[in-house]
């Protein structure tokens, strides 16, 4: 039964959908929901534990051996993605009950379980997998599940946005595709490290060029890099509250993993990091992003907006590390998908319960006014979480920027560190208009009364607070896992 | 010229592959807009197919007389991206029903109007 931990891990959700959709019952759906993100919880912890006993695993599907078969390949970096994943997925859909039944009308609401559970089994999917095209067939499971659950938000800009999301997502699947296609053309094989093996014999270099650059882009169009993050901002504040939480803290991050695998482990990163100006773009599109859409956060009205740009800036973090390239910035990097998982989930599950008690009316700086005093324990949890973001010490996104700055100060970009710093100026006044309205305004006359989220809610997001600072102080679990995946993407460049 | 003939069907690809991109990039009908999506995806099959031909080749059957076979993999490969094209086609034109019942338009520029 162990030894088949890497198929449960895909099976158990993507199973869990269709009975969902069959049985037909709200309470059935979130039963399964519940069951399907703990038990991939569990595995994903055994897994973790596994390889870091015994190394990486490679468990070939349906016993056709690699690479003719497809291989499921779970190392130190897979399993930490994999547990950043079902660990908020674990966190954010069973407490969403009272969130989903205010958002969603009663014929539909098993179908947003339905699809969360493909959404994870995608996710999963992406992750685990070491095949490029069953990688792509994951990459649209989770992504045409994710524009289901944007178009079911309670607004009508909802369906405009999971539209435009839908044209932008498919635009990256399909340039993927491209990608996988002229690699698949210069190697004839589609298994990762086979790949990996054949490429290094690759005499003509154009293709693979051509295939590094449709590849970069269409999953920085699913990963939001700048300028190619338009479809989040939208996507993020129509959706319904509980799934903004899970593609927040999850979808983005696993397209950054698929993006770092390809990049340190099947492209040769010498031909790519030498001959081409890949760090030179990577550094200068996330210090963009860092910048302008923390900017832009400053001056956005609408509460769940400003998260979402926020989100554009944190992703700038991650990219960063990878434009630095050396340990200390890719284990800030790969720490910083759990970091700002759980910071960004605890964010958007504790707005979903202010939405709940506003009544579907949007949430804007003046509706939150007084915030600390009418739902203290939320207030708090977001002030918590929004430290996390600027990088406050003793939160967990001061252990990834103090990773970022040392990787910038070994390779001497002085400038980096400058941008590092203001960039956290800015997210310290975006974060500071919140605290404005939320603990120094009188509430308005017509606020929702003085009450706090569902206790569930409440719970799982103060949980994910709790995990925040837990990460700020002890990080023998985010970095020391971090660490061991940065190692594995460095080796695979000698 | 040479070039142009050895490898015309990347080249119809491309024209494909821009053309999709042109148009939905350029038009505000929503309807468009997916047209222009069908085209950029379908044009990716083209991509994969052609180089699994051989000329010459046969289908990849074991049996005597035969030694050159065309690679089949690239259609398998392909089934799966036709059945995704479509599933990725119907949410889009569901989703452009669902609009129309919103907004009672799928222009791009009216629907930003009337928000």
């Amino acid at each position: 039964m162990l030894e088949h931990a890497p198929a449960l891990l895909v099976v158990l959700p993507l199973v869990a959908a269709p009975l969902i959709v069959l049985v037909r019952r709200e309470a059935f759906a979130w039963l399964a929901t519940t069951a399907a993100s703990y038990a991939c919880l569990v595995l994903a912890v055994g897994l973790i534990t596994r390889v870091a006993d015994t190394g990486v695993i490679s468990y070939a599907m349906g016993n056709w051996a690699p690479p003719w078969g497809i291989e499921y390949r779970v190392d130190a970096l897979s399993a930490f993605v994999l547990l950043a994943v079902s660990l908020t997925a674990s966190l954010v859909a069973p407490y969403a009950q009272r969130s989903i039944a205010a958002e969603v009308g009663e014929d539909r609401r098993y179908l947003v379980y339905a699809m969360y559970c493909l959404c994870l089994a995608g996710l999963l999917g992406m992750t685990i997998t070491g095949d490029a095209f069953n990688l792509f067939v994951f990459l649209e499971i989770s992504s045409l599940a994710t524009y289901v659950l944007i178009g079911m938000g309670p607004r009508r800009k909802a369906l405009v946005a999971a539209y435009q999301y839908m044209l932008m997502g498919t635009v990256g699947a399909t340039f993927y595709v491209i990608g996988v296609g002229l690699l698949y053309l210069m190697t004839g094989t589609l298994n990762l490290v086979d790949m990996a093996q054949r490429l290094q014999a690759a005499e003509d270099l154009r293709p693979v060029l051509a295939a590094l650059a449709f590849i970069t882009v269409g999953i920085g169009l699913k990963l939001a890099l700048f300028p190619l993050h338009q479809w989040l901002p939208n996507a993020y504040a129509y959706g319904p509250s509980m799934a903004t939480a899970f593609l927040a803290a999850t979808a983005t991050k696993v397209s950054v993993y698929v993006l770092l695998r390809y990049y340190f482990l099947v492209f040769d990163p010498a031909a790519l990091f030498d001959r081409l100006p890949t760090r030179e773009l990577f550094i200068g599109l996330s210090v963009a992003a860092m910048i302008t859409a923390s900017l832009v956060a400053v001056f956005e009205q609408d509460v769940k907006r400003l998260f979402a740009y926020s989100s554009v800036a944190q992703i700038g973090y991650i990219t960063l590390g990878i434009g630095v390239d050396n340990l200390e910035s890719l284990t800030g990097s790969i720490a910083h998908l759990l970091n700002h998982g759980v910071t960004k989930g605890a964010i958007f599950v504790l707005l979903g319960g202010v939405a709940l008690r506003a009544a579907g009316a949007p949430i804007t700086m003046s509706s939150i006014a007084g915030l600390g005093r009418r739902m203290p324990l939320t207030a708090f949890g977001l002030v918590i979480a929004g430290l996390s973001l600027i990088g406050i010490p003793g939160t967990a996104g001061f252990i990834t920027k103090w990773y970022l700055i040392l990787g910038a100060i070994d390779r001497g970009h002085w400038w980096i560190v400058a941008a590092i710093l203001a960039s956290s100026l800015i997210a310290a006044a975006y974060v500071w208009r919140l605290v404005e309205a939320a603990y120094l305004r009188a509430p308005a006359a017509d606020a929702s009364p003085a009450r706090e989220a569902p206790l569930g809610m409440l719970s799982a997001a103060l949980a994910m607070v709790a995990l925040c600072v837990y990460f700020g102080f002890d990080t023998s679990y985010s970095i020391g896992g971090a660490r061991e995946a940065a190692e594995l993407l460095l080796k695979g460049q000698q | 010229m040479t070039v142009l003939a050895a490898h015309y069907s990347h080249w119809v690809a491309i024209f494909l592959i821009s053309a999709g991109m042109y148009i939905l990039i350029a038009r505000g009908n929503l309807l468009k807009k997916l047209i222009g999506l069908g085209i950029l995806q379908t044009s990716v099959y083209l991509l994969y197919i052609a180089p699994g031909k051989l000329i010459g080749g046969t289908a990849p059957i074991v049996a005597e007389g035969f030694t050159l076979y065309s690679n089949p993999l690239p259609h398998v490969l392909i089934l799966t991206a036709i059945v995704v094209g479509v599933a990725t086609l119907a949410l889009g034109l569901a989703l452009v029903v669902r609009i129309r019942e919103a907004y009672g338009t799928i222009e791009e520029d009216e629907i930003l109007e009337r928000d």
